[in-house]
């Protein structure tokens, strides 16, 4: 199938994947026997029923279920996601705030979580049985294994408070004023700004979260990364390529490496997918103003408008996600470009 | 029609399945290190009320915030309690939800997911796209909300797992079936007269059953772990109960004091890591591209 047929039609089933994922948030959000009269308003005000009635019509709780939904689409297709009860703000702007936090964490993560991943998954599968294949999936499976608000923990006491070789929680110092906001992303920001102050220190803050976030991503993509190689590693074309006498540096990352890359490429997407949704732990314990510690407060204060968005997004984060993960297919398999 | 009728419908065959763990357990000593693991918690957990040397929710102020001594061997927390002794039983709590978690999940998914996989058609469309739903949410995230709404305690949170647990048992199983559904047996049963869900829960289940048993061990580990992060949140136990996550998250108000999270957080590290050297274990035994 040619590429540009491939595009419109993954995006024509996006649409009812994403409608229905909204579908699901508010049947979630309206089938609990919760109300967000009593999450929201102070007490003194929910014994007073005109206050209630004008916070339940300012809402639109007061509307049938099927209304609440249709006006809730008909809303979201002109771009308006409704507005926060806990923050006050359109939904939109609190997700444009929070967002760029979580999109700088989850790539410094996944670059971190890449490169530990498939080196150790390599290392791995190359000395199957050898002792370093063993302490290899030890360690990635130590990364699976620790709960990350423990990780996240013993690194805020040994590299911060101990040693001193990472900043602690946030995103910048409290004496560091934020750079100009042009893409929300510190690191650019602060390029773009000529502050080199700022910069270091947004770098000192990323260390520690990326390192909690990518330990962890290292786990998955290393184990994906071994088994996949060494069902390659066992294919007649390697035994040929080392036939033929080429170095085994070559045998391994261009025959054998570029032919294991779908799976890798696969786990790597869902999990870039993952950190952009969110990590609410990670978030929660390093005061990471991101989409996690939204989702977070969101629902415990049962900002319905807020979860349903935040719902969307991630529908919309993991779409995009695969999307991309399909197109790198097409240029990492020729047989699905043939086929 | 009793079940003799049917006794041609191949079993699941344990001797080579016992075989095959014995050579794993000796090709693979991460395996058997965590089976000793595992048992060690178990057991440790399991008889909390007589190794414990202290009353787990008992406060004594006098000994609040105790460094890990001979008495305290792992330190007390900011009432005086022994960590140790509230590590054991918060064990079983952690576990147990776990394990709760994980029983009702597959019970729920293989339900749904047989009968999509043995209906076919339109129904199985159906179901499977309103499994997928659910799929597309990140675990966490939708736990949250399910525990949030209904109210944050013990019982809640486990439901709100099983809810964002059951839908890949589902897809597992419908796979398992339709592929099952194809086999001669099963056209012999139905020749036999058998009625429609004799021949689905009798005879293709049981025999969809082995690699259940692998999905659902490889996944206490994740369903401790998730369900600790609630508690963590402040969405499972309540702040006064000895449980593994909750223990971890009053710790952080007391970081100076690190056993207090410490040693509840390596609780969960090792039981997990211990249930994973398990998980690939079974997944050599289970998978022949992985074995040499």
């Amino acid at each position: 199938m040619p590429l540009h047929l491939y595009i419109v039609r993954r995006f024509l089933f996006a649409i009812p994947l994403i409608i229905g994922i909204t579908l699901v948030a508010f049947i979630i959000a309206n089938a609990v026997p919760s109300d967000p009269v009593s999450a929201n308003l102070p007490e003194k005000s929910q014994n007073d029923p005109e206050i209630v009635a004008a916070f339940r019509r300012e809402w639109g709780l007061d509307k049938s279920l099927p209304e609440q939904y249709v006006t809730y689409l008909g809303n979201v297709l002109q771009g308006n996601l409704g507005r926060s009860i806990k923050t006050k703000r359109p939904v939109i702007d609190d997700i444009r705030q929070f967002l760029p936090a979580t999109f700088e964490l989850a790539t410094t993560s996944i670059i971190t979580g890449l490169v530990l991943g498939v080196g150790m998954g390599i290392i791995s599968a190359v000395w199957r049985g050898k002792l370093v294949d063993y302490v290899t999936r030890t360690v990635a499976l130590l990364g699976v294994s620790f709960p990350v608000f423990v990780l996240a923990l013993l690194g805020l006491s040994i590299l911060h408070a101990q040693l001193g070789l990472a900043a602690g929680p946030g995103r910048l110092d409290v004496r560091i004023t934020k750079p100009a906001a042009v893409t929300g992303l510190y690191i650019i920001d602060s390029v773009i700004a000529g502050r080199a102050d700022i910069l270091a220190n947004a770098l000192s803050h990323l260390i520690l979260p990326s390192l909690v976030l990518g330990v962890y991503t290292s786990g998955l993509i290393s184990r994906i990364t071994r088994s996949s190689m060494l069902e390659v590693l066992g294919a007649e074309y390697v035994r040929t390529a080392r036939s033929k006498g080429l170095s085994e540096r070559v045998v391994i990352m261009r025959h054998a490496f570029s032919n294991a890359l779908i799976p890798v490429v696969t786990v790597i997407g869902l999990s870039f997918g993952n950190l952009l949704s969110g990590a609410v732990l990670t978030e929660t314990i390093f005061s990471w103003p991101g989409i996690g510690r939204y989702a977070f407060q969101a629902s415990t204060s049962q900002d319905f408008p807020a979860i349903m968005g935040i719902s969307m997004l991630i529908a919309i984060i993991y779409v995009g996600v695969n999307f991309v993960v399909d197109i790198l297919y097409f240029f990492l398999d020729p047989r699905i470009r043939l086929a | 029609m009793t079940s003799s009728t049917f006794s041609s419908t191949p079993v699941f065959d344990w001797r080579d399945r016992a075989n095959k763990v014995g050579f794993v357990l000796r090709r693979n000593p991460l395996v058997l290190i965590g089976v000793v693991i595992t048992i060690i918690w178990v057991l440790a957990t399991l008889f909390a009320y007589q190794i414990a040397p202290f009353d787990p929710s008992v406060q004594n102020i006098n000994d609040r915030l105790q460094a890990p001594s001979q008495t305290h061997p792992w330190g007390t927390d900011e009432l005086g309690r022994d960590i140790f002794s509230r590590v054991l039983h918060g064990g079983r709590i952690t576990i147990v939800a776990g394990i709760a978690v994980i029983v009702f999940g597959s019970l729920l998914g293989s339900l749904i997911g047989s009968i999509s996989g043995f209906l076919g058609g339109n129904w199985d469309e159906l179901m499977m796209r309103f499994t997928e739903l659910f799929l597309a949410f990140p675990t966490i995230i939708l736990a949250m909300a399910i525990t949030a709404a209904l109210g944050p305690d013990l019982r809640n949170a486990v439901l709100a797992l099983v809810i964002v647990w059951w839908p890949s048992y589902a897809r597992l199983m419908r796979g398992l079936v339709i592929s099952a559904k194809t086999n001669q047996y099963v056209d012999a049963v139905e020749s036999l007269g058998a009625t429609r869900p004799y021949i689905l829960f009798r005879t293709i289940v049981p025999n969809c059953l082995s690699p259940m048993l692998v999905l659902t061990t490889l996944d206490i580990g994740n369903a401790i772990l998730t369900f600790a992060g609630l508690s963590f949140l402040g969405l499972g136990a309540e702040p006064t109960t000895a449980e593994w996550g909750r223990m971890v998250a009053v710790g952080i108000d007391f970081f100076d004091q690190w056993w207090m999270w410490l040693f509840p957080g390596l609780a969960i590290a090792t039981l997990v890591m211990a249930l994973n050297f398990i998980g690939d274990g079974l997944r050599d035994i289970f998978d022949p591209r992985t074995r040499k």
